[in-house]
């Protein structure tokens, strides 16, 4: 672990996602709505890792995620931690749980849903967690972790 | 248990004492009741076209002695001029005392129930609900065979699109009974449904022959292959004859077997099977009215 972590610089404040898989870290990246960040980026891929073969590792300066935002990382990559870091160091670890309700996190992909047509907060129930199945509160369509659109902000 | 002021959006959103309850509550409307909503108003909103839905409500509240405002077009609703479903709804509660929605946009009543405080009963969203469909459907089977448990129901036709198998077929759930879904295989039951359904222990059959298992079934629930549901045209023209029931099925059923459609039919029973003893199509579509005055005078508090 000691050699991996000298391959990314460490951060003084912001926060950082690790042990995500590294298929998923680009789509973690893009929710994460990089061009509104004044601040450095890492994104390191293909790191080995014992537990996952490759991971994924983001670290982002001076930003301090939100609970909605660690939510869809929850939804994307399950396996992911969260570190909020002050002054080098780990200040908090936030939870990476899939919450039993996702309000306003994800856009239902049915044309013809309520959702779609008028202003209205959407909302999912997730009904299993492994693999994750969401249904739409308002149309009822179920759908599986890729089909999941997840709302850029 | 009281539904006074609840919404009917969902069949989901029923437990089995919640459905015996509308059973029960629908037998006692079998009888006159001309003065238990008067003074009440229900508002109509209808997107889209409806005759059944839109008649029997009108019908029950009409019976129940209550009078009725709404309109049955959206040309004719401000929805033209760009005005959104919650706002119609909005304005519709300060004008009533329960609200019955339908339209094509999936979810809208579950966005009216929100926008209100009277109780909004689902008068079909799309492809989605139509949860009164499904009340008066197990009120038929409850009314032609007595007891729900034990049936062999077979399903006949849209499977894949035809939101009142869907939705009947997880209201059943409740009861032990074992389902036969009968459509080619383009058009069968979607599998997530299967899943749920055999995950609470109903055993479901599948089959594109309906003479295979016609001789088991207690119930034939028939539905006409909905043009407007398929994207594409061809596939349609395809499946559209797939099934013709008619005088050559009488051989290969029970006795006591019971047709169900919910209408409007297209040419899938044939009218030659009207005034047999199995029909009891139009029987299901004048209980429409009779669960609508139930579900009227609990949701108005009029009845517990």
């Amino acid at each position: 672990m000691k050699k991996i972590e000298r391959k990314i610089p460490a951060i003084k404040d912001g926060s950082v996602i690790d042990h995500i898989p590294s298929r998923d870290t680009f789509r973690i990246m893009r929710i994460l709505d990089p061009q509104e960040f004044i601040h450095p980026i890492t994104v390191t891929l293909n790191l080995k890792s014992k537990k996952m073969g490759k991971k994924g590792v983001i670290k982002i300066d001076n930003r301090f995620l939100t609970k909605k935002e660690v939510n869809k990382i929850a939804i994307l990559a399950p396996s992911a931690t969260v570190s909020i870091i002050k002054n080098y160091r780990i200040k908090e670890k936030i939870e990476v749980k899939i919450p039993k309700e996702l309000v306003s996190i994800i856009n239902c992909s049915n044309p013809t849903c309520v959702t779609n047509r008028e202003k209205v907060d959407t909302k999912f129930k997730v009904i299993r967690d492994d693999p994750l199945e969401a249904k739409c509160l308002y149309c009822e369509r179920v759908y599986g972790k890729d089909e999941l659109e997840l709302k850029r902000k | 248990m009281t539904f006074k002021g609840r919404d009917i959006v969902s069949i989901r959103d029923f437990t089995k004492e919640d459905l015996l309850h509308v059973l029960k509550v629908s037998k006692e409307m079998e009888e006159d009741k001309p003065q238990l909503l008067a003074s009440k108003i229900l508002a109509t909103l209808f997107f889209e076209p409806s005759t059944r839905t839109r008649l029997s409500f009108e019908s029950a509240m009409c019976r129940l002695g209550g009078k009725i405002i709404g309109f049955s077009d959206e040309k004719v609703s401000s929805v033209k001029k760009g005005e959104t479903i919650w706002d119609t709804a909005k304005m519709a509660e300060r004008y009533s005392d329960v609200i019955v929605i339908r339209s094509p946009i999936e979810g809208s009543a579950r966005l009216a129930a929100e926008a209100t405080s009277v109780p909004v009963i689902n008068g079909g969203d799309g492809a989605n609900q139509h949860p009164t469909q499904t009340l008066l459907d197990l009120y038929t089977i409850q009314k032609a065979k007595k007891n729900i448990d034990g049936l062999k129901i077979g399903f006949l036709g849209d499977l894949k699109y035809g939101r009142t198998v869907h939705s009947l077929a997880i209201a059943l759930s409740h009861w032990k009974v074992d389902l036969y879904f009968i459509a080619p295989d383009a058009l069968q039951m979607p599998d997530h449904y299967l899943k749920d359904l055999q995950e609470v222990g109903i055993k479901c059959y599948q089959t594109d022959d309906v003479f295979v298992v016609s001789k088991n079934l207690d119930i034939l629930y028939v539905t006409r292959i909905q043009q407007e549901r398929f994207p594409d045209p061809m596939e349609y023209e395809k499946y559209k004859n797939a099934y013709r029931l008619d005088q050559s099925l009488l051989s290969h059923i029970k006795d006591d077997m019971k047709i169900m459609h919910p209408l409007p039919r297209v040419g899938e029973i044939s009218p030659e099977l009207d005034e047999t003893k199995h029909a009891i199509y139009f029987e299901q579509a004048g209980n429409g009215v009779t669960v609508r005055k139930a579900l009227l005078a609990l949701v108005l508090g009029k009845v517990e």
